[in-house]
């Protein structure tokens, strides 16, 4: 070898922009979701940072978008930890229903999604997640019982307890 | 549990808050922010590989992208983009992201290569694309003085097999960085300008331009 040419064995991967472009706006919306607008900008760029470090050494190339929002997921835990609180405090659920809603969209939407933002701000933290998961990501509960350390059915009951106690909220 | 079949049920709350998620997408602004600010990051932190970028010319949009060792490729107009971030990501990096700003330096020197203002390109070149015969052809082509040509025997012979003209066409042909590794420099034996990836009216235009269109 007179010059080194990387050899890649490794699986094609598609470009990291790609990625980005077909799958960022998503990631970001389960962020803001997950641990709110204000902090949903720093999670997104260490998960990212995270994922760019990464990438070149993945094994394959399947199912990349539920390797970000694993990711996202990851340092939304991270963060709530750090903050040792809620991902949505009580206070804010108002804020996050309306304010971005309100930026993002128009104020009648907003007026009719902020009783659900708020109900989804008041659920336990797992239930959240595994809410978020399903139908933010539509993710399959196999999936979202890897996130969360948990098996399939768990997920399962987390999503439905979390969607019972939602109608709850909302009836 | 008495309810679980209605629990499996999309009902008007799952719709609702599904409804809710996928209308919360951030706006493409807020979008545009966080990506911007997630590039500087990581770039300072070395991350992309690749940088690319599309830049104006007289010919219409080039394609540019470089590796911390130079410029790795370069697309003439009629060639898709797309296709070449494909390849830079499967045989280079896949790290590869669109950073106009690490494009400043070849952009510049394109500029002014193609307003007559510049004669010798100074940008590095990375050869990651380029591989035996080809490899020797194009290091034969890059020192090729503008104004002036060879034919594709000569790249051939001073590439190391005077029998290879053919090869050397094909080296031109794959040429991962026209304008800068300036294949538009290499005539067939007939001296007329012959064909070119840009299409045969650009090749007739740069030689113009150098001054060297074959009579």
């Amino acid at each position: 070898m007179v010059k080194s040419k990387p050899v890649r064995s490794a699986p094609k991967l598609p470009p990291f922009q790609e990625l980005l472009d077909e799958h960022g706006r998503d990631v970001l919306g389960f962020l803001i979701a997950s641990v709110g607008p204000d902090e949903a900008e720093d999670c997104y760029q260490e998960a990212l940072i995270a994922a760019l470090r990464s990438y070149p050494g993945l094994d394959h190339g399947d199912n990349l978008r539920g390797w970000l929002l694993t990711i996202a997921h990851r340092k939304a835990i991270d963060h709530h930890r750090s903050r040792s609180r809620g991902a949505l405090p009580a206070g804010s659920a108002d804020e996050v229903g309306g304010g971005v809603a309100v930026r993002d969209r128009g104020l009648d939407a907003a007026e009719a999604d902020g009783s659900l933002w708020r109900a989804v701000g008041t659920l336990p933290p797992k239930q959240r997640s595994a809410v978020m998961l399903r139908f933010s990501a539509d993710m399959a509960y196999r999936r979202i019982g890897e996130l969360l350390d948990c098996s399939p059915d768990a997920a399962r009951r987390n999503v439905h307890e979390g969607l019972k106690k939602l109608r709850g909220e909302l009836a | 549990m008495t309810n679980r079949k209605t629990d499996m049920t999309p009902d008007s709350t799952t719709r609702a808050l599904a409804d809710a998620l996928t209308r919360r997408a951030p706006g493409d602004d807020r979008l545009a922010a966080v990506n911007a600010a997630l590039l500087e990051r990581a770039e300072n932190e070395g991350l992309v590989d690749i940088a690319y970028a599309q830049v104006d010319s007289p010919y219409g949009e080039l394609f540019l992208a470089a590796t911390s060792r130079g410029v790795v490729a370069l697309g003439l107009p009629n060639r898709p983009a797309d296709d070449m971030v494909q390849r830079l990501a499967a045989e280079v990096s896949p790290r590869i992201m669109e950073a106009p700003a690490r494009l400043d330096a070849p952009r510049r020197e394109l500029d002014a290569y193609f307003e007559g203002k510049l004669r010798d390109f100074s940008v590095p070149v990375d050869w990651s694309l380029t591989r035996g015969f080809t490899d020797r052809a194009l290091h034969v082509v890059a020192g090729i003085p503008y104004g002036r040509t060879l034919s594709y025997t000569e790249v051939a012979d001073r590439a190391g097999n005077r029998k290879a003209a053919r090869a050397a066409g094909t080296a031109c042909a794959t040429n991962p960085i026209p304008l800068i590794v300036p294949c538009h420099r290499v005539l067939p034996a007939s001296g007329i300008p012959g064909n070119y990836g840009g299409g045969p009216e650009m090749k007739r235009s740069l030689l113009e331009l150098e001054g060297s269109l074959p009579g």
